[in-house]
């Protein structure tokens, strides 16, 4: 066997291995004081230099919103692009991890998206005049908020997490159609809300003040998401331990009656 | 630091973002308690999984 084969199957067995749930825990119990540490220092660095940097010339101290207000709505989206891909891996792949992946990222994402529609509002009323306006951004970020909450009363009203699982998976794939007109929302259509003023062909619009502590503030949330994800990902896997033992327990009790019968 | 004349607007987008995040934070070490807790329970009670480390075993 080559060397290149050889290396091939190791990292393949790596694969095979994360995908065991036991190894996962002990994974994540190794994991996330690292993980928790490094968001916690990101998250002081950015709110720090956000603090710092300069007034707006149009603005003023409002531009302030933006630090907070941009990271959660990307990751509003961002959220979902990894159920959907959690959703892939429960349909095609059938990965065990999938659906518990897909499953403990629902209610993040819902949070994510509420406080982007909130800070956005507290941004919009001083600025635009108005704390809402059904416009095809605003609208489209509160349908996404609603398939959050839709997604997670569909977890919790199947019992089974496996059938439970598929069917979320559908709805979520479906529900990713909503992403690109988010994206595109304020070229496709004239809204209040403003362009794309950092992901755009041509570079970011934004003054470098601005720009930084931006980015540190949304590689922070990023980090923030990541920890809390594999955290409730670990939670979810004991949720279905404790289901598991259950239904043992059940079904010792009753074979237990009927001998007794 | 002055807010100028929006400052309510600015603090409450901060403290909202900070008590979000933070009951986030508290519902998932409170639910990984509970979700521990209840393994321990069941093993207690004679009921234990064939394969893999037990409650014991988490931190």
């Amino acid at each position: 066997m080559s060397v290149r084969a050889t290396a091939t199957i190791t990292d393949a067995m790596t694969l095979i291995d994360l995908a065991n749930p036991t190894r996962f825990l002990s994974l994540t119990a190794r994991l996330l004081p690292w993980l928790a540490a490094a968001t916690a220092v990101l998250l002081l660095i950015g709110l720090y230099q956000s603090a710092m940097a300069p007034d707006d010339y149009q603005q003023g101290a409002t531009v302030k919103i933006m630090f907070i207000h941009v990271p959660n709505a990307w990751l509003s989206m961002f959220v979902w692009g990894v159920m959907s891909l959690a959703a892939l891996g429960t349909l095609v792949w059938r990965h065990p991890l999938a659906d518990v992946a897909a499953k403990a990222a629902a209610p993040i994402g819902a949070a994510f998206t509420f406080l982007a529609l909130v800070t956005g509002s507290l941004w919009g009323r001083p600025m635009w005049g108005t704390y809402w306006e059904w416009d095809a951004r605003l609208t489209s970020v509160l349908i996404l908020f609603l398939m959050y909450l839709g997604l997670i009363a569909l977890w919790r009203a199947v019992e089974d997490p496996s059938r439970a699982a598929r069917a979320a998976a559908i709805l979520t794939l479906v529900g990713a159609i909503n992403l690109p007109i988010i994206k595109f929302s304020v070229d496709w259509w004239n809204t209040l809300h403003q362009p794309a003023s950092v992901m755009r062909i041509g570079g970011p619009t934004l003054d470098r003040a601005f720009l930084i502590p931006l980015l540190v503030m949304a590689l922070a949330f990023s980090l923030l998401f990541i920890t809390l994800h594999l955290a409730a990902m670990r939670n979810e896997i004991l949720r279905r331990r404790v289901r598991a033992l259950q239904l043992m327990q059940a079904a010792q009790v009753t074979q237990a009656s009927r001998r007794s019968a | 630091m002055s807010l100028g004349p929006y400052a309510t607007f600015i603090v409450t987008s901060y403290l909202l973002v900070t008590a979000v995040v933070l009951i986030l934070i508290a519902w998932i070490v409170i639910d990984y308690r509970r979700q521990k807790q209840r393994l321990r329970d069941l093993e207690a009670g004679g009921v234990v999984r064939r394969s893999g480390p037990g409650a014991a075993d988490l931190r």
